[in-house]
């Protein structure tokens, strides 16, 4: 009995110690904590669609590389008009889609015009509002005619949302993507893994990498389980700090730190008593320590002064603006009329990092003399009554979009900020096309956001990437939501 | 026996029905738009108005309803909301998972259950009673994503002899599906088996005590034969009852062993259902489970006539 059960293990554990004898190995499972709703990245927010797609089964005109930078993709280049409102597109010969259908200019027009159509259900629908017109000049060519310069446009055609699909394929995409990419959907297993194989007629440079697996795990310590067991060879974001130091003390795996696109907010109704009064926010600002909440989320966190991205070129360094200081907070609140304090209540959704950083902000808020009132709510309440609704005092929320400060311009935010001043820096950025200028902008718009207090800024959400020692090519940070598989290989 | 199945028909058709309402409604009531969940915090207005349109979410909720119901007498559930596939394609993927763990499970707790009680009944404050019910106390202790946990560090982690978790799915053969299915089975059946094993002691041992098993022994039979036909089978009623509630609690139940073994099965599908708001799905595995929870308590009626004759109506008196 003990005989053939030892047998029985040994045979059952063949599999696994035979895998790291064999050399260049080219199939790779990458672990994710969120399983894609569908496939079509064209058709919802959810960023695990594009985590799987984007990039391997999917390209626009321009994507956006490991730095953050807008490179050609399936247009090789393109020429813009002086005054920044025709754009012309000259898209690669021999491109083909995954079904065998040949990309040209008209695939273009369709996808923009499907993104833009009455009933679109594009998420991100107003990359395509300032498109006056699409035409093919001819099927390598093609024409795009803005209504206004916008400064962001190439940057936005990069992301997942802006993808070109084919018309003979579109409506199928949530279920069987076809795309252009380097890798082709292969097939899914729901509640489990999406499967990809590498695209012989690809276009580009084929990547080294023949499979991939993208295995869906939304429990933390399954997923470590499964990294140790060697189910999967990646996890491109675990969502356990707690267990980073059990993997960097393990030779047999690679532990990266980077940066999210996700500023981790404490957000304010600026539209409501109390905190509608600049002194108050301020006072808000002064009493929050920073290092303690980045602390409390495991000190992986990049510190923020404002909203927006420490890795970008145009990050500015605020976090000075309003240093930790209870004694100043305390005056600033008797300034304002609150000498003796106010009571509010801080929404919190479930996110690990929200609740964490909300229990801090609780203690840290009472010794300057507010009372918090912690909220916990589940996501769908929290898009309906904060985000929708802006009914809340305080929040804490990760905004993970790209180069998303513009939100702070929208009219009826649930953040109820409004200044003119942060508006005509926007209006004029959004028609700014001189790179240099643009950043002397964003720097002016961050600066305006931090001196308003308009939020408490906390920290910059990090990427924890784990991976078998031998994988390279993975992304260290994510400027935009993807898990861009095509440079990933196994060193031999 | 047609009056019971007559009986049992209505309340079938009633408790369907209680459900669907109860269910619809308290989804409405709460909190959430489903077309705001899909679409994130950069959608415009009208983006989101499109959307709600082709769910049909714009509809009274009445028309909601019947149009829902209406679907489901005729065999379609709707589309998921979140997955855009047929809801019944969803629940049969995941049911292919969620059935035979369920059924792995309880076979196996069964199976340990019923010979470790019996033995301990007879064996009543002897070691192996103790050491059983020592046992069987611990199992009820253990929570079952903990012992989870444990079993993967063990046979996935160290020994590697089983995957740590996942399904790779039938069709990429019986082997590996099967295998992946072991720990989460174990995982589910120790616990349930503690339950049922201290269930079995108890009505051994107040069976042991009847008269005539009594009798069965002064009339010559041994020990042993005494326990095992007469003292046995009157003692399953109660075992039968906690296995009916176990089966249907594990058939919806298993949330938390799915998530430890990242299963694609009916409770991870119906926790991320409630969580996203697809509507559709959460109504439609409420009234399956509901309708399954029916005809399991149906089946253990059947078997509760199987097991005791004195219950069907015509025959006589036993013993």
């Amino acid at each position: 009995m003990t005989l053939i059960f030892r047998i029985a293990a040994i045979l059952a554990a063949l599999p696994f110690l035979a895998a790291p004898a064999l050399a260049a190995k080219d199939t790779l499972t990458m672990g994710m904590t969120l399983e894609p709703p569908h496939l079509d990245p064209t058709a919802t927010a959810a960023a695990a669609t594009d985590e799987v797609v984007y990039a391997n089964v999917f390209e626009g005109l321009t994507r956006i590389d490991a730095a953050g930078a807008v490179q050609p993709a399936l247009a090789a280049s393109w020429d813009v008009t002086e005054d920044g409102t025709v754009y012309t597109f000259h898209l690669r010969e021999g491109v083909s889609f995954h079904d065998g259908t040949q990309f040209d200019a008209e695939d273009v027009v369709f996808s923009f015009e499907r993104a833009m159509a009455e009933g679109s259900v594009n998420a991100q629908k107003q990359i395509f509002e300032p498109i006056e017109a699409v035409e093919a000049l001819d099927p390598r060519t093609v024409k795009v005619t803005l209504r206004r310069p916008t400064g962001s446009f190439l940057f936005d055609l990069g992301w997942g949302d802006a993808v070109i699909v084919a018309p003979e394929s579109a409506d199928a995409n949530r279920s069987a993507p076809v795309g252009t990419g380097p890798f082709r959907f292969e097939r899914r297993v729901a509640g489990d893994r999406v499967e990809l194989t590498r695209f012989e007629d690809y276009w580009g440079e084929a990547p080294a990498l023949a499979r991939a697996t993208f295995k869906f795990i939304p429990d933390s310590a399954a997923a470590a389980a499964a990294l140790l067991a060697g189910d999967i060879d990646a996890f491109a974001n675990l969502p356990a700090p707690e267990l980073v130091p059990q993997f960097e003390a393990d030779p047999r795996f690679t532990v990266e730190i980077g940066v999210t696109e996700g500023e981790t907010i404490l957000a304010m109704n600026n539209a409501r008593e109390p905190f509608s009064n600049l002194k108050v926010r301020q006072a808000i600002s002064h009493a929050l320590n920073r290092d303690a909440i980045i602390q409390a989320d495991f000190d992986y966190g990049t510190p923020i002064g404002s909203h927006f991205s420490p890795v970008h070129p145009a990050y500015v360094d605020l976090t000075g603006t309003y240093p930790h200081d209870v004694e100043k907070a305390k005056a600033l609140l008797r300034e304002a009329g609150y000498a003796e304090g106010f009571e509010a209540t801080l929404k919190l959704p479930p996110p690990n990092y929200a609740r964490r950083a909300g229990e801090i902000i609780q203690q840290q808020l009472a010794q300057v003399g507010i009372t918090v009132e912690i909220v916990p709510v589940e996501w769908a309440q929290w898009l309906e009554q904060v985000f929708k609704g802006a009914d809340y005092d305080m929040t804490v929320i990760a905004h993970t979009e790209p180069m998303d400060i513009g939100i702070y311009a929208r009219d009826d935010y649930y953040f109820g900020y409004d200044s003119a001043e942060f508006d005509g820096v926007m209006e004029e950025l959004s028609a700014e096309a001189d790179e240099g200028r643009r950043h002397e902008l964003m720097a002016e718009a961050q600066r305006i956001l931090a001196e308003d207090a308009v939020n408490g800024f906390l920290y910059q959400l990090p990427k924890i990437g784990v991976w078998n020692a031998a994988v390279e090519g993975l992304w260290r940070n994510t400027p935009i939501q993807a898990n861009d598989l095509t440079e990933v290989r196994w060193r031999e | 026996m047609s009056v019971l199945i007559a009986k049992r028909l209505v309340a079938f058709v009633l408790t369907l029905l209680a459900t669907s309402l109860v269910v619809f409604t308290v989804m409405r009531v709460l909190p959430g738009d489903p077309a705001a969940i899909i679409l994130g915090t950069g959608a415009r207005e009208d983006t989101l108005l499109a959307l709600r349109q082709q769910m049909g979410l714009d509809r009274s909720f009445v028309a909601q309803y019947l149009a829902w119901t209406g679907g489901v007498l005729i065999g379609d559930f709707g589309t998921s909301y979140t997955y855009a596939v047929p809801v019944s394609q969803l629940v049969a993927e995941r049911l292919s998972v969620s059935l035979p763990l369920a059924v792995f499970a309880i076979l196996l707790s069964t199976a340990i259950a019923i010979p470790c009680g019996v033995v301990a009944a007879s064996r009543r404050g002897r070691a192996g009673d103790l050491g059983i019910s020592a046992a069987a106390q611990l199992g009820v202790a253990v929570p079952n994503f903990w012992l989870a946990m444990l079993l993967v560090l063990v046979f996935a982690v160290g020994m590697g002899i089983f995957p740590a978790g996942g399904f790779p799915g039938w069709e990429a053969g019986l082997r590996p599906s099967l295998k992946a299915l072991v720990l989460p089975s174990v995982a589910l059946a120790l616990p349930q088996a503690a339950i049922l094993t201290r269930v079995t002691r108890s009505a051994v041992l107040e069976t042991l005590g009847e008269d005539h098993v009594r009798t069965a022994r002064a009339k010559g039979l041994t020990r042993r034969a005494a326990l095992w036909r007469h003292a046995v089978p009157n003692a399953l009623i109660p075992v039968v009852t906690i296995l009916g509630l176990q089966f249907s609690f594990l058939l919806a139940g298993t949330i938390v062993i799915e998530n430890v073994f990242y299963l694609p099965g009916i409770g991870r599908l119906l926790f991320q259902a409630i969580a996203q708001r697809d509507l559709i799905v959460v109504q439609s595995l409420v009234v399956l489970i509901a309708a399954a929870v029916v005809v399991v308590n149906f089946l253990v009626d059947l078997a509760y006539l199987a097991i005791d004759p004195r219950l069907r109506t015509g025959s006589g008196d036993v013993d």
